[in-house]
């Protein structure tokens, strides 16, 4: 049976798209590699990495200047949703006293498919210099075996 | 290159950068806001992964410059990438109207809030005349 990567194919999409952005970059959209405009698109922010080790799924969420209290990460199944609001400036602002608006702020909620089941009961989420890590152990049947190979 | 804090209709919309002569490092350019009120400038930039360590804010000749650093994560093997931090690099211009002394900075959840007071106007002053 072949071993299936199911992000091998994202891998090498992405891989050729920062290439490209990589040669023209910084011209065409300067701050695309650390993106977090939920007022553009609410549903593709905030940006995550995922990782794998044995026993958990790691996933880091690009997501400076939240309000702590707004964050809202659920699981359910192979699903995971993390939703929250990016704080907008000050309300007293008004409009016309920006000299310059790029970074984005609002609502937003993300939902990302596990390539594994997770224990729910272990998950852990922590936000730090406005990085979100949530830490999703595997589930007991997920966590590869090891199986004693009898010798005769 | 420095980037005037208030950007001039019909300039040039060049980013501020590393000039290409140098090695071709990476260099990330964080989004900022920039809005006035009647006392001062406050300028908001987004910074995610940099601690306050590894946060620094230089004002030299009239350029404000904000560096950061964001700590590299350690949590298995990479499997899906969507984005990659690297050091975080801008430039602005300050006008004459900053009072550099009292510029103050905050760094919360990733975002750096710099306040840049205006100066103040002169208080009318008496002025003493010594007599000879």
């Amino acid at each position: 049976m072949a071993q299936w990567d199911p992000f091998q194919g994202i891998e090498a999409l992405r891989r050729e798209i920062d290439k490209a952005f990589e040669d023209f970059g910084w011209r065409m959209e300067p701050f695309a590699r650390t993106a977090f405009f939920p007022d553009r698109a609410p549903q593709r922010y905030p940006l995550i990495n995922l990782y794998d080790s044995r026993e958990a799924l790691t996933i880091e969420a690009l997501a400076p200047g939240v309000e702590p209290s707004s964050f809202d990460v659920t699981v359910m199944g192979k699903t995971l949703t993390i939703a929250g609001e990016k704080r907008p400036a000050p309300s007293d602002v008004k409009p016309e006293a920006f000299h310059r608006q790029e970074r984005g702020a609002g609502r937003f909620t993300r939902t990302v498919e596990l390539p594994v089941e997770v224990d729910e009961r272990g998950i852990r989420a922590a936000y730090t210099d406005g990085i979100l890590v949530v830490t999703l152990p595997k589930a007991e049947r997920a966590t590869p075996r090891r199986i004693a190979v009898q010798v005769s | 290159m420095a980037e005037r804090t208030i950007p001039t209709p019909g300039a040039s919309q060049a980013l501020a950068g590393r000039e290409g002569t140098r090695a071709r490092e990476r260099y990330l350019t964080p989004p900022v806001d920039i809005y006035e009120t009647p006392q001062e400038l406050v300028l908001l930039a987004d910074l995610p992964g940099v601690s306050r360590d590894e946060l620094e804010v230089r004002v030299d000749d009239d350029v404000l410059t904000i560096q950061g650093r964001p700590r590299p994560s350690a949590a298995g093997e990479l499997r899906y990438r969507e984005f990659e931090l690297a050091p975080y690099f801008r430039q602005f211009e300050l006008g004459e109207a900053i009072d550099q002394a009292r510029i103050a900075a905050e760094l919360k959840h990733g975002v750096l809030t710099l306040h840049l007071p205006k100066v103040q106007p002169a208080q009318p002053r008496r002025i003493e005349v010594r007599g000879g």
